[in-house]
């Protein structure tokens, strides 16, 4: 029950304050101080980390995760999670395979139809949701299993292999020598996904749902359409991610983007978002990505054994969280005082 | 509280939904009652066989070894898959027990958790044959399997020959602490020792998945941009680096070898981006253990060790696997 209390609050203030306005740094200005600290650190003990060639390298090694990420935002703004988008990721991956590989339908025709297995898994994530009545952790728990098996049954569990250049280019192609075709790609659907969120309406009012759902539902907004729309958002994205992930690879495979939806939602949460919605923007969610991205780099130029990797992610997932909440408590006395 | 209760219930329902599925495999793997093939006193034969995991290629054909055999044999077979879930594997194990399996064959998702399932087994008096990966407990009839410390040994010996003897050199390491990987490392270990002209300057894990192959081995290239070649615990690492490779421009420059002798790793080694790739072979493991199973189910006796050769897939002989 309480945290229907807090949503209630975060709603009152949220629609009285506009604190995201208000505020005298954006919200992202923790994380990205992090990663400034991070990247320094690592060029002093990396000579090889801070090169145009690893930074591209990192681009391109994040720009999956940062395209998932783009809907993990919107799903986590609406106070929502979703756990499928690495099962879907593989199960899209596996409809380009397979309807390329074994069908021999044109590639590109094949990767249309894996949007579409992914924008039917994300509606049907959200009608469990809004429909369903169903928790959206325990939805699309369900999903991440349901999608996982269907990738592994389309694919008989192995891989499918053997793509025509002009398909493998999408993402391995690097513009002008260095620029990789994936990152931008990611960029450009960043902005897309940070501009409707500034300015469309409807992105507006996400926040407003994810802080308040019950106010928003009475003051009008059509908070179902809204839900089911997100979790299909985050379907397409995880469709696009499959596609660059077979692209990249070369290879549709069953197990691709295990993992991945802790990666998205750690990297939304480093970002600055609340999982307890209403808070959330893309500016932090692509800086959460790079922190991942970059630190994974780091240690392996490093040589840092992967036992310790796994510790010191954790210990900076745990960090930025507790910076970012430290200085968002702050910002929240300084108001209630003014 | 009450919401938690309601995420417990649907989360059973989850869990009894995928139960289900499950079950509702096992027909279709199944063998065949109606196997005119197969000699008649065989038809009554049932063999379980536990497999870790078929979301994995080398297992996969393991699996159609199995089928083929059961199908030629004409017995009874049920197939259980534990999705690398020890907890899942020994409650397969349970049923096979319930279900009266004459033999069960055991491709264990570990060596130590399924030391117990071997006991009930034993007290059961049901015969147990592992197959890839050995029982570190309980009795059984035979083991049949590559060692992997082999398989690992045979792997850095053809690579460190064919970078002459020289050079810096990365591993792409297996899950860590999985029984392969350790095996396999310490098989690396032990050839590194007769070449002092090799050495190892990285060693990072790729979970012996291919995009994290890919990523792992853009990194190393970036820290060592002199690097001669990449040792990979498996196919999916190595493959994963050839794309790093090809995308760093180093095309033939740095080499890399696979373990498992998959599909893909055989295509790579024919067009020349894998040097080789050192198959276990999966499927003769897999054919072989339930014509063992059967020969143990009539009374038999048969060899405790079936050790199952490893084959190096080079360019000489890479068409023959295609």
């Amino acid at each position: 029950m309480e945290t229907r209390n807090e949503l209630s609050l975060a709603a009152e203030h949220d629609s009285v304050k506009k604190p995201r306005v208000k505020r005298s740094l954006p919200t992202f200005f923790g994380p990205l101080v992090a990663l400034v600290l991070l990247m320094v650190f690592l060029s002093f003990l990396s000579p090889n980390f801070l090169t145009i060639s690893n930074i591209f390298n990192i681009g391109q090694q994040v720009a999956i995760l940062g395209v998932l990420a783009i809907g993990g935002t919107a799903v986590i703004i609406l106070g929502g999670i979703d756990l499928s988008v690495g099962s879907v990721l593989a199960l899209s991956g596996a409809f380009v395979g397979v309807l390329h590989i074994n069908m021999g339908i044109s590639v590109w025709v094949a990767a249309l139809s894996a949007i579409v297995v992914g924008l039917l898994c994300g509606v049907v994530n959200g009608g469990l949701i809004v429909w369903g009545k169903l928790p959206p952790f325990i939805a699309t728990l369900a999903m991440m299993s349901v999608a996982r098996g269907l990738a592994l049954v389309v694919l008989e569990g192995r891989p499918l292999s053997g793509y025509p250049k002009g398909f493998r280019n999408l993402t391995t192609f690097y513009i002008g020598g260095w620029l990789p075709t994936s990152v931008i790609i990611a960029v450009v659907l960043m902005i897309l996904g940070g501009l409707y969120f500034a300015f469309m309406p409807s992105g507006r009012s996400l926040f407003a749902v994810g802080a308040g759902y019950e106010v928003s539902r009475l003051s009008g907004v059509p908070v179902k359409r809204l839900t089911v729309a997100v979790y299909a958002c985050a379907g397409v994205l995880a469709a696009i991610g499959g596609i660059m992930m077979t692209s990249r690879l070369g290879s549709a495979q069953p197990t691709a983007g295990t993992g991945i939806e802790l990666d998205v939602i750690a990297a939304v949460v480093i970002g600055g978002a609340s999982l307890t919605g209403g808070y959330g923007s893309i500016a932090g969610t692509a800086v959460g990505v790079l922190i991942i991205g970059v630190l994974r780099n780091g240690l392996n130029l490093l040589n840092v054994s992967s036992f310790w990797q796994q510790v010191v992610i954790g210990a900076v997932i745990a960090l930025a969280v507790l910076v970012e909440n430290a200085r968002q408590s702050q910002e929240a006395k300084a108001r209630t005082k003014s | 509280m009450k919401s938690l209760k309601h995420a417990l219930v649907a989360l059973a329902g989850v869990a009894a939904l995928v139960l289900a599925g499950c079950g509702s495999g096992e027909p279709i793997t199944g063998g065949s009652d109606s196997g005119s093939d197969g000699d008649h006193d065989s038809k009554e034969i049932t063999i379980g066989f536990a497999i870790s995991t078929l979301q994995n290629p080398f297992f996969v054909s393991m699996k159609e070894g199995v089928d083929e055999a059961a199908k030629k044999l004409g017995i009874n077979l049920k197939f259980a898959d534990a999705s690398d879930d020890a907890n899942t594997q020994s409650n397969d194990v349970l049923n096979f027990i319930t279900e009266g399996v004459d033999v069960a064959v055991l491709n264990a998702t570990d060596g130590e958790a399924i030391a117990s399932s071997v006991e009930a087994l034993n007290k059961a008096g049901i015969p147990v044959i592992t197959v890839d990966r050995t029982s570190e407990g309980g009795e059984i009839v035979a083991h049949i399997g590559t060692d992997n410390v082999t398989a690992g040994e045979v792997t850095a010996k053809a690579f460190f020959e064919a970078l002459g003897g020289k050079g810096k050199v990365a591993i792409l390491e297996g899950v860590p602490g999985a029984s392969s990987a350790i095996d396999r490392g310490t098989g690396f270990d032990n050839v590194l020792a007769d070449f002092p002209d090799i050495s190892i300057v990285a060693k990072q894990t790729a979970n012996y998945q291919r995009s994290e192959g890919l990523t792992v081995a853009q990194n190393i290239l970036q820290a060592n941009p002199d690097l001669v070649g990449f040792l990979s615990m498996n196919d999916e690492m190595a493959l994963g680096a050839v794309e790093a490779i090809n995308a760093a421009g180093k095309a033939g420059k740095v080499k890399t070898i696979g373990i498992d002798g998959g599909a893909d790793a055989v295509k790579a080694v024919c067009d020349g981006s894998l040097v080789a790739t050192v198959a276990q072979q999966s499927k003769v493991m897999g054919s072989q253990s339930i014509e063992q199973a059967v020969k143990v189910a009539k009374g038999e006796k048969i060899e405790k060790l079936q050790p199952v050769d490893v084959v190096v897939i080079d360019s000489s002989n890479c068409k023959d696997y295609l």
